[in-house]
């Protein structure tokens, strides 16, 4: 499996402009494919508003353990762009001044930014009470013995881990997110589930995320949770609480693997075929604010990658935070938006009209 | 037409109503039910869909459901073990009339 970022092998797709240029563009696909915001608009949502700025979601920089092939931020260990102590205190003080029901930490691998426990540790000292989400990818937790002792410092701090298992096999783990990555997932769950993640009663949440190894779309939900947790259980002895089925969205790497392999053209179609209204009236952007490593605001951490700042042009970077201006504002929209409403829908929590 | 079966035809599988729709819709309808969660899973169903769709050899359904199955979290082991069940009770039906053969050439011989 390749081990460098598109960024390092200065990929024309490490762009952001490439990408959007290649999501719009209709010769890639052979025929004219519907423009989101038309399908928006079919059924009055367009132009998307937000509903709440619930959720205040921070990638904490590109930087990873790990290569993913369906990676939609490109991370990877050759990327060096984290986010600075300062960048972090502005957001700590926004914390504190709004009432945001959920803190959702992302990367790349979060805890490899120097400053994350000192992050994360302000953050609960400004917010006693809201739900603090580390999206960790187990692995980091094995690949040094000064992450070992992650999970007493997630319980410590009450934090809900999310972490992706693509799969309850080695096989198909390996095949998207690198070999013996499966092996040191088990591992890192067993250390969780240790301290009492994702154990009945506990009250220490422990979800996993299910991404499809390929060019199709997630099952069910509760029913692939269910197989989860009985397969899991019965060869690992791990346990969860809740599993996420997340829809791959086709930016950075994953739309570089669409290309390569040919179903580029056949997946865009798969996805705009399963439009769903109901989904669509609940995607994540909607009560989701996402903020960059260098402090710009995004509608989601998709329109993140592809440096689509929010419209609120008066708000588009913390040191000018507006909440006024980014209630009012039109969410921005492009192709790669049919990944969150194919289906049951997709968003960080999983599906969205189930 | 260049060639019996192409892909882009699946697509179009909806469309047959345009020559009947009342039946077209109550098959839709049936068929959407059929693979419904019941007293089989739809992952169960989705597997002996595979299974027929190679016993009956037909393209469509192959392609059809290669992507349902792994969609529906199904290992490349269990797709495979699907459609040796196909070849199995393709080459047992086969094989079973061996005894109607024999039975015909025990009846006609001394």
């Amino acid at each position: 499996m390749d081990q460098k970022t598109l960024h390092k092998k200065q990929d024309q797709l490490a762009g952001s402009e490439y990408q959007l240029k290649v999501l719009n563009d209709d010769e890639k696909t052979g025929k004219k494919l519907t423009r989101f915001s038309e399908k928006l608009s079919d059924i009055q949502l367009f132009p998307l508003k937000p509903v709440a700025l619930d959720i205040f979601q921070v990638n904490m920089g590109k930087m990873c353990n790990q290569v993913c092939q369906h990676c939609h931020v490109d991370a990877g260990p050759d990327r060096k762009e984290i986010m600075t102590r300062d960048i972090m205190q502005t957001c700590i003080d926004l914390i504190g001044q709004h009432q945001f029901t959920t803190i959702d930490l992302t990367g790349g691998a979060p805890e490899l930014n120097p400053n994350f426990r000192w992050f994360v540790e302000e953050i609960r000292k400004v917010n006693p009470t809201c739900k603090i989400i580390v999206r960790c990818n187990l692995t980091i937790i094995v690949a040094n013995k000064r992450y070992y002792d992650l999970p007493e410092f997630y319980k410590a701090n009450r934090i809900e881990v999310v972490s992706s298992l693509p799969f309850y096999s080695a096989s198909r783990t390996d095949k998207q997110r690198g070999d013996g990555v499966f092996e040191d997932s088990i591992k890192a769950l067993g250390m969780l589930n240790e301290v009492g993640y994702g154990i009945e009663n506990s009250g220490l949440i422990l979800n996993l995320v299910y991404n499809p190894a390929g060019a199709f779309l997630p099952p069910d939900q509760n029913s692939l949770e269910k197989e989860y947790k009985t397969e899991l259980k019965n060869k690992y002895g791990i346990t969860f609480n809740n599993l996420f089925a997340i829809t791959n969205m086709p930016v950075s790497r994953y739309l570089n693997y669409l290309l390569q392999s040919g179903n580029y053209a056949s997946y865009m179609e798969k996805l705009i075929s399963a439009f769903n209204p109901v989904a669509a009236s609940n995607v994540m952007c909607r009560n989701t604010l996402s903020i960059g490593w260098n402090g710009y605001i995004y509608d989601c951490d998709f329109n993140q990658m592809l440096d689509l700042k929010v419209e609120a042009k008066d708000s588009q970077h913390i040191n000018n935070f507006n909440n006024e201006s980014l209630k009012k504002r039109n969410i921005i929209v492009n192709q790669h938006c049919y990944g969150c409403t194919a289906g049951a829908g997709s968003s960080c929590g999983g599906e969205v009209a189930s | 037409m260049k060639t019996y079966y192409n892909p882009e035809d699946l697509k179009k599988f909806g469309t047959i109503g345009e020559f009947q729709k009342p039946l077209a819709d109550k098959f839709f309808d049936y068929y959407g039910e059929v693979f419904k969660d019941g007293a089989l899973t739809a992952r169960e169903k989705s597997l002996i869909a595979l299974a027929v769709a190679h016993a009956v050899q037909c393209p469509y359904c192959i392609d059809a459901y290669s992507v349902d199955t792994t969609e529906k979290g199904c290992t490349e082991a269990q797709v495979m073990e699907a459609v040796h069940v196909a070849a199995a009770i393709r080459g047992g039906a086969t094989l079973v009339h061996g005894v109607q053969m024999m039975n015909k050439v025990k009846e006609i011989s001394m």
